[in-house]
């Protein structure tokens, strides 16, 4: 917001003094330097993701916000039919700059603030996703999608917010990283091997990716290597980097959050399956969370939400199961 | 008020330019030469002439499925326009809108919104990019009356309000929301009683009177340019013509399409025109010659133009 002056925040309680600065404290403080370019607005979700495409199309950069990703449902009609074909029905004449923030993953809050909605967006073309799983790349991330002359949507995982001040999260995993001071982005579509291995791939993002590292950790005490990679962007997606991972590993696992049918990893599964077909020795193995709603009992959100284990189980599935 | 005989005689222009470019695409449309489905504004002239001519250049407009009328007021070619109707690679969106997108921000109209109520936040929000940039423009958001009924109406209206932004919310209410009426759907009378709601003013006007609602349009771009926000004005009006292709209006009472036929603007304004001594028939017969020349020329280079590659679909779906 310092470096360009048409970047402005728009949201619901992102900039109230003595608020939280957005539900989870990601704005806070920030309309004490940007008090013209910090907007609070009513609850209206379709109302602010449209105010936000009408000013992207006239030259502004928004960064329009929703508290919890399921509201991004509310929106659906702005998000789905105006902001992701807004320039295609123009014939490439309008340009939409317009980064949208929405908080992921279930935290003890039932089914209305719990979803993992990402596969649902995955399919809307249009739109650009990321999901940063790490400090260091939410703010290279953030920086990327605000220079961007595309719609970009950023998935966020509560329990990446940080496991320190007030609106900590019990269960948040400690996320942190080296920030540079200095400016960078992580550019869009640009994956990264979070951990070198052999035997499997693991693509993994947000919150999963976490716990896929934790998996191989435990898979290298059964002399299971594996190779773990965060996509970082879902659209546009580093074919590249999985390509070459799994030329090399020659068996993948796909882990998400969401929900199994229609989900992350059936897609990159199948794709995985067209394009990887000489060198695949198994099917790719597919980590998700069962096709319920999130439910809220602790047991049962645990039970839910794709652990350390079934990780493990389903690499030590595809790698034994093929003769590794 | 006293006007300019070009100005009032361009009004003229105008609104028969889009009844006949409209009649034009109707016959097009059932000779099966035209693509697509459309929804056409035959009735509806006044408003969307009236409303365009008390704006400036650099002011913008977003539309609806409904959205030919708006775009010629607001100086979109008629070449671009019937190109992008035939789908070809001259069309204002190259083949990529069709009817219900057509539209050219450089010539401030975004390109149509078909989702009922789905251009009320974006017009806001450009509303709302003029005050940031503190640029002395307005936003004009067309609409049917049946987005009055809409959720992002409600919640746009009000955000317009809170920040008295610089946009005009126009209800062109032809009285039916496709083939239910208003009456069915609403229980205040005038739609612009919901303004009250959200503490802007709401003005309903003939909207088949095109002075009036000029004038009423002038008003509203005015309060909205100097910075006190929004207005609700209303145009009542009538569609002669079908929702969209071959509707035979069934639904609407005889009686009242006959009287709406009586009342269509385009009659009434040339009466006026004639009665007042502004114009001579010749005059008034000379602009719609001159205009159908033009539809016949832009029908003529439509129709020669090339049609997109069917690849070129790939394109533009990012910058």
């Amino acid at each position: 917001m310092a470096r360009d002056e048409r970047v402005f925040c728009i949201g619901e309680d992102i900039g109230i003094p003595g608020g939280w600065g957005g539900a989870f404290t990601v704005t806070l403080g920030l309309e004490q330097d940007f008090r013209e370019r910090i907007i609070d607005t009513p609850i209206s979700e379709a109302g602010l993701f449209g105010v936000a495409l009408g000013a992207a199309i006239m030259g502004l950069r928004p960064v329009a916000d929703v508290q919890y990703g399921d509201f991004l449902f509310c929106a659906m009609d702005q998000v789905v039919n105006q902001i992701a074909t807004m320039r295609y029905m123009s014939g490439g004449k309008v340009t939409v700059p317009l980064v949208m923030r929405a908080p992921v993953g279930a935290t003890g809050r039932g089914a209305q603030h719990a979803r993992n909605p990402e596969a649902i967006f995955y399919g809307i073309p249009g739109l650009k996703i990321v999901c940063p799983a790490t400090a260091y790349d939410a703010k290279g991330l953030l920086k990327a999608a605000v220079r961007e002359d595309n719609p970009v949507l950023i998935f966020e995982h509560k329990l990446l917010y940080g496991s320190k001040g007030a609106r900590a999260e019990t269960e948040a995993l400690d996320a942190s990283s080296e920030v540079p001071e200095e400016d960078y982005v992580v550019p869009l579509g640009e994956g990264i091997v979070r951990r070198e291995g052999t035997h499997v791939t693991v693509i993994a993002n947000l919150l999963m990716m976490h716990r896929a590292l934790l998996a191989a950790e435990r898979l290298a005490g059964e002399g299971i290597s594996a190779e773990v990679i965060d996509p970082r962007s879902l659209v546009p997606f580093d074919w590249e980097l999985v390509e070459a991972s799994v030329g090399k590993t020659m068996r993948a696992v796909v882990v998400e959050e969401g929900p199994r049918t229609g989900g992350i990893g059936a897609e990159i599964a199948a794709s995985l399956a067209e394009r990887m077909s000489d060198y695949l020795l198994a099917p790719v193995g597919r980590v998700a969370s069962p096709d319920i709603p999130v439910p809220f009992a602790p047991p049962m959100e645990e039970f839910y939400r794709p652990t350390v284990e079934r990780i493990v189980e389903a690499a030590r599935g595809v790698v034994v199961g093929s003769g590794g | 008020m006293a006007y300019d005989t070009q100005f009032l005689l361009g009004l003229y222009r105008q609104m028969v330019l889009i009844r006949q470019f409209e009649e034009r695409v109707k016959f097009l449309f059932l000779e099966g030469v035209m693509p697509g489905t459309i929804h056409q504004y035959q009735g509806q002239e006044a408003v969307a002439v009236g409303v365009c001519s008390a704006l400036e250049a650099q002011d913008v407009i977003t539309s609806t499925h409904r959205p030919h009328g708006h775009a010629l007021a607001k100086g979109l070619s008629i070449e671009s326009l019937m190109g992008e109707l035939f789908g070809k690679v001259t069309g204002c969106c190259h083949g990529k809108g069709g009817s219900m997108h057509v539209g050219d921000l450089e010539k401030g109209m975004v390109p149509a919104i078909a989702i009922v109520g789905g251009g009320v936040p974006i017009a806001t929000g450009i509303g709302l990019s003029f005050k940031l940039r503190q640029e002395p423009r307005v936003a004009v958001c067309f609409m049917g009356d049946g987005a009055t009924n809409e959720g992002a109406f409600h919640e746009a209206v009000n955000m317009g309000a809170i920040w008295s932004l610089p946009v005009v919310y126009v209800i062109e209410n032809n009285r039916y929301s496709a083939s239910t009426p208003i009456c069915q759907t609403a229980r205040v009378e005038r739609l612009t009683e919901r303004a009250h709601a959200y503490g802007i003013p709401g003005v309903t006007v003939d909207g088949n009177d095109v002075l009036t609602v000029h004038e009423a349009a002038q008003v509203a771009v005015e309060r909205a340019r100097s910075g006190a926000g929004p207005t609700l004005l209303e145009a009542m009006t009538y569609r002669i013509t079908g929702h969209s292709r071959r509707d035979p209006c069934l639904y609407q009472p005889e009686e009242e399409r006959k009287q709406a036929l009586a009342e269509e603007p385009i009659g009434r304004y040339g009466a006026w025109l004639l009665a007042e001594g502004t114009a001579e028939q010749a005059a008034l017969d000379q602009a719609r010659a001159e205009v159908d020349a033009e539809i016949e020329e832009a029908v003529r280079a439509a129709q020669a133009a090339p049609a997109p590659a069917p690849e070129a679909a790939l394109e533009d779906v990012f910058a």
